[in-house]
């Protein structure tokens, strides 16, 4: 009844579900595995739970935060630190990257500094960002634009760079400005380097937020891990690097979402 | 005679960049009459391409004068239509959106160039795909939606850079009597520079051959009425149509080896 080719691809699409499987559950028992072997260790002392905690005394004390409310005040206020900081980074990043276009002068002018900046750890800042704007969120936040703007430029202004001169040539015979050739060509053409780089910022915006917690603030995750170091209290800086590993997590997924929905429909 | 559409007067140009000054079109002179359809060949290398820069004003030529419709060129206007190599249509523009790029860039844009452009779409049978994006069409689709683009404007002079080389041998052939009819029907002036000497006779009424170091005019043919007034396909079976191709065959073989460096 059924063609042969038929067959083949439902053999081929059992296949393809049975390693899918295989590879999930492999996945699954050494998370599960894991996590029982260190509750397990916990619990019997083979390791110092003063120093590597456990499971449950972690999901307890998480448990016990969320409850009184202090939990989610900083996710929430670190969550918001990220999303400020990659947006900023990529949006100024750009600006920059149309700047350096546009005056190609400025682009040759600018070019050794920004290999140096680029090649800079740029948390080494914080302390100099703090001093020069306050012990508060807009520093935390400025770390995090230090961290992401320079590589943004970098990124986008090479993928301006590299946009097809056959392209600019289309709109040129038509008499379009410089402006027109950015707005027409140049800008959407990189568009989906742009969308990118806010994939990638997303990550190096953690770094800035976590870094300037660490430095000033009294509210987020990173200040819960500097504060939980300090008064030894490692359940709690355990848990929220489980937090941070979550929420980091879910962002960067949103935003492949979003890159898919933004440009997944164009191809060349 | 008729004032002519393009006047080009002893051009000459030069690049410069870091290796050094190079004389890549030597004392250019041509003449089109409207309606015309003139080919250029040469070896690669011989300044065609820096011809139709200079003509569309993408260049600003070091010596001579270009005029058209009397009016000397300085900068691109709209006025002239250029045709690339490739479609080179925007990824993220739909079809009509890039078929109405000039209207909009030239200020234009009005409900009846709209029209046209929508009538021009249907001719070169695109009409069920206008709301598609560029990489849901064919090469040969995709260079008509180009051909499109570029008549959108309206444009008197056309200038059309090897625009069926990167097209398949079934296609090209196909694309060229749909061009050569459209710009006919139309009364355009078209320059077409090309490498395929069977394209340049089948298609021009004049073949101008080019040679090189500098780029320099060698040789001018003009195509007898029997194959100018046939479509490019069947102009090929054409008498005498072997005869031009080994005529203009001669002349690239010489400024080949007249322009080769010792």
């Amino acid at each position: 009844m059924n063609s042969p080719e038929y067959e083949l691809y439902q053999g081929y699409l059992r296949q393809k579900r049975k390693e899918r499987i295989a590879v999930m559950l492999t996945q699954f028992i050494i998370v599960i595995g894991l996590i029982a072997a260190w509750e397990f260790a916990g619990r019997m002392n083979k390791i110092d739970t003063l120093l590597f905690s456990y499971p449950s005394k972690i999901l307890r004390l998480l448990y016990d935060r969320l409850l009184e409310g202090t939990l989610l005040n900083h996710v929430g206020v670190t969550l918001a630190e990220t999303s400020v900081g990659f947006l900023l980074g990529t949006v100024c990043g750009t600006a920059l990257a149309a700047a350096i276009w546009w005056f190609r002068f400025l682009s040759k002018v600018l070019d050794p500094f920004l290999v140096v900046l680029n090649s800079m750890p740029k948390v080494a800042l914080g302390p100099l960002i703090i001093v020069a704007i306050g012990p508060n969120v807009v520093s935390v936040i400025a770390t995090a634009l230090a961290v992401t703007v320079i590589i943004t430029t970098l990124v986008v202004h090479s993928s301006f760079r590299e946009v097809d001169e056959s392209y600019i040539k289309v709109v040129r015979i038509f008499g379009a400005t410089r402006a027109d050739v950015f707005r027409k060509v140049i800008l959407p053409a990189s568009f989906p380097t742009i969308v990118s780089t806010l994939k990638v910022n997303v990550g190096l915006a953690w770094i800035g937020v976590v870094v300037g917690e660490f430095l000033v603030s009294k509210q987020g995750l990173g200040y819960l891990i500097i504060y939980g170091f300090q008064v030894f209290n490692f359940t709690l800086v355990i848990g929220s690097l489980f937090i941070i590993a979550i929420a980091a997590t879910l962002m960067y997924q949103a935003v492949a979402v979003l890159e898919k929905k933004l440009i997944g429909h164009r191809q060349n | 005679m008729a004032e002519p559409l393009l006047e080009m007067k002893n051009v000459s140009h030069v690049y410069v960049n870091d290796k050094g000054a190079a004389l890549a079109v030597d004392q250019f002179s041509l003449t089109m009459q409207s309606g015309e359809f003139v080919s250029l060949v040469g070896p690669s290398g011989c300044g065609k391409t820096t011809v139709l820069s200079i003509i569309a004003g993408l260049l600003k030529p070091v010596a001579g004068e270009v005029k058209i419709d009397g009016k000397p060129v300085s900068q691109p206007s709209g006025e002239v239509g250029y045709m690339l190599q490739q479609d080179y249509l925007f990824p993220w523009r739909t079809i009509m959106e890039n078929a109405t790029i000039g209207l909009e860039l030239t200020g234009k844009r009005s409900p009846e160039r709209e029209k046209y452009v929508l009538r021009l779409l249907l001719e070169m049978g695109l009409g069920n795909h206008i709301h598609a994006l560029p990489h849901q069409l064919s090469g040969g689709m995709r260079q008509r939606v180009a051909l499109v683009r570029t008549l959108a404007t309206e444009p008197n002079l056309l200038l059309l850079d090897e625009p069926f080389s990167a097209l398949d041998y079934q296609t090209k052939m196909q694309l060229e009597d749909l061009v050569w009819q459209t710009l006919r029907d139309r009364n355009k002036t078209v320059l077409l520079v090309t490498h395929d000497i069977a394209e340049a006779i089948a298609m021009s009424d004049r073949v101008i051959v080019m040679g090189r170091n500098p780029g320099r005019i060698r040789h001018q043919v003009d195509i007898p009425e029997a194959i100018r007034e046939t479509t490019p396909f069947h102009a090929r079976e054409k008498s005498g149509f072997h005869e031009l191709f080994h005529q203009i065959w001669k002349y690239l073989e010489e400024s080949t080896s007249e322009g080769a460096r010792p």
